[in-house]
């Protein structure tokens, strides 16, 4: 097992795409939610009451996830998917032909380089955010709050994983990103806003991480953090396992 | 030691291998021969467990691919279809290969200079020529010094000097007590290089036999006869129990004739000759006879009248004729 981790390890640190997308990722997410924190600081007289007795702090520093996740998927569709665009997962299933083990090693240094990033960006988001606040931030030693910015990096973490599995089950970059993107800036949003319908969108994986990630949540949605995170990680082991099933069984 | 038994693949209603059965010698150059489409790369495919056989099996010294432990230590395979990341440098292509099945790193280098690549070692090869491509290819076959190698279609893309590298590459593998699995649909390549032969047609087993063998058995020898008064050279010869048969380009074929008597014959009878030689069938005939007729079988479309010339055929011009017939 060690070996194969270590050439996967070797294979996404020689190519570039794995840096821009991940680097995009952090800068992207922290940025954004940069830019909201400091509009929400500077206009916060003008909103709505509502708004106002709703707002969560550590939610809010972390919206730039919203378009982040965008570049952490490509990064965990690319990982798969290029080895099927370039040939290479020939040269990788000669190599190791035990597939349980090679998918296995995947996931394992996708959740390695994810999570070391995903803590940065949470960390960074949480900070840089708070300190945009000014006097509407919260502290890290609030309760609950710690949860929420760890919370973040574990969605990005499962999130990417959810990736990896789907991009197993279609292979192809186009296909895949096709599936995932509308999934989550989509489908999940227009669900979201039709009544009856919203009930199943508040399964989806991007409402349950946002309740994992916030520190009040979202008051429509049925459950609290530690739900938001087991409907999180259902989803992206769901989607890793349905991967490995198909992987295991076609020709490569 | 690689035995293939029954092994079969279908893709859709496409019988791309069909019952194929062999053992690989070992420590020779087993050429794999067949025409194009007759599923040469998806045996090869099925015997590195990457696609699945629909039925039969492969066995690698009674196990299966996916059963070895590190397997590039044992086999080193050259797949039709490029397998590298053009956006990784060749160094780093070899270095995760090698960190997959714990082998030393100087490894790499080794194999980077073997094939003449170390120049360009650091550079990425998205940018290689077809040829630097192959030879990247065939580094990463050899890096685990494996017993068994398996190249499908080598020299393909190659200038003559890179074909003529290829070959003695194969040769002094198998000098080393290697086995070496080589496919090709050049009957000519094969001649130079294989010590044995493996010949499919439509995914079927055609031959499989020593190179010797196979050239005793199918370079057919004739004796070929011009002449400006054919009628008479038929009846001298028919009177004396010959049978003459037209090659299709104003010339007669007398099979295994004898050439002294002959042209005895013509002497005595006053025919005039313009030409009397021996011809030796070029084994690409043989090979060409052989696929041809394994159509026929399978589809009862009349098999393809096979060119009698000496020199081998232009590479790419048959094959693609009858495959549309299948
Ligand atoms: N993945 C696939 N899906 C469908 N059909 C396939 C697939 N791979 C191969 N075939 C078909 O199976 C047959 C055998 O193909 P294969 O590539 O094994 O032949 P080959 O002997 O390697 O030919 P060539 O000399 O052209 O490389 C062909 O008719 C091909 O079209
Ligand atoms: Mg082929």
């Amino acid at each position: 097992m060690f070996p194969v981790l270590l050439s996967e390890w070797i294979k996404v640190r020689t190519v570039r795409s794995t840096f821009i997308t991940l680097l995009l990722t952090l800068v992207v997410t922290v940025g954004l939610g940069a830019v909201v924190c400091a509009v929400l600081a500077s206009t916060w007289d003008t909103q709505p009451a509502a708004e106002r007795a709703n707002f969560d702090a550590t939610g809010s520093s972390f919206s730039g996830i919203a378009l982040g996740q965008l570049a952490l998927i490509v990064f965990a569709v690319l990982i798969v998917t290029s080895e099927y665009s370039t040939g290479m997962i020939r040269a990788t299933l000669g190599a190791v032909p035990q597939r349980l083990t090679l998918m296995l090693a995947k996931v394992l240094t996708v959740v390695g380089l994810v999570g070391v990033v995903s803590l940065l960006t949470a960390f960074i988001s949480f900070f840089l955010g708070q300190a945009l606040l000014g006097s509407h931030r919260t502290s890290i030693s609030d309760p609950g709050v710690t949860r929420a910015v760890f919370g973040m990096a574990i969605y990005m973490t499962l999130l990417a994983l959810l990736s990896v599995g789907v991009a197993f089950m279609v292979r192809r970059p186009i296909p895949a990103l096709a599936i995932l993107m509308p999934f989550f800036f989509l489908i999940s949003p227009i669900l979201n806003a039709v009544p009856k319908v919203k009930n199943v969108a508040h399964f989806f994986p991007d409402v349950a991480g946002r309740q994992l990630y916030s520190v009040h949540g979202n008051t429509d949605v049925p459950y609290g953090p530690t739900a938001g995170f087991f409907i999180v990680l259902a989803w992206s082991l769901g989607c890793v396992v349905i991967g490995y099933l198909l992987f295991a069984r076609r020709d490569a | 030691m690689i035995e293939v038994n029954e092994l079969t693949k279908r893709y859709g209603d496409k019988l791309a291998v069909d019952h194929l059965s062999f053992t690989i010698p070992q420590g020779v150059v087993t050429g794999f021969l067949g025409p194009n489409g007759a599923g040469k790369s998806t045996t090869m495919r099925m015997m590195l467990d990457l696609d699945r056989p629909t039925s039969g099996s492969v066995r690698i010294d009674g196990k299966q691919y996916g059963q070895l432990h590190e397997p590039l230590k044992y086999i080193g395979a050259l797949l039709e279809a490029k397998a590298v990341h053009p956006g990784r440098t060749a160094y780093n292509h070899l270095l995760w290969l090698a960190a997959s099945n714990r082998i030393p790193t100087r490894r790499v280098d080794e194999v980077l200079a073997l094939v003449g690549l170390t120049a360009v070692a650091k550079k990425r090869s998205g940018g290689f020529s077809l040829g630097m491509g192959q030879r990247l290819g065939i580094a990463a076959a050899l890096l685990g010094d494996p017993k068994i190698l398996m190249f499908d279609e080598p020299v393909n893309g190659l200038d003559p000097e890179g074909i003529i590298w290829v070959r003695n590459l194969m040769k002094s593998l198998a000098a080393e007590g290697r086995t070496v699995f080589v496919s090709s649909h050049l009957m000519s390549e094969m001649a130079l290089t294989a010590d044995h032969l493996i010949v499919i047609g439509l995914g079927r087993l055609l031959a499989d036999m020593p190179m010797n063998e196979f050239i005793d058995r199918n370079s057919r020898s004739f004796v070929r006869l011009r002449t400006p008064q054919p009628e008479r050279l038929l009846d001298m010869l028919s009177a004396n129990g010959i049978t003459a048969l037209q090659d299709g380009a104003g010339a007669w074929e007398v099979e295994d004739g004898d050439m002294a008597r002959i042209g005895d014959l013509a002497a005595e009878h006053g025919v005039a000759l313009h030409e009397l030689s021996p011809q030796r069938a070029s084994l690409e005939e043989a090979f060409m006879r052989m696929t041809a007729e394994a159509v026929e079988y399978q589809t009862g479309a009349p098999a393809l009248q096979p060119a009698q010339q000496q020199e081998p055929e232009p590479a790419a011009a048959w094959g693609a004729g009858w495959k549309k017939e299948s």
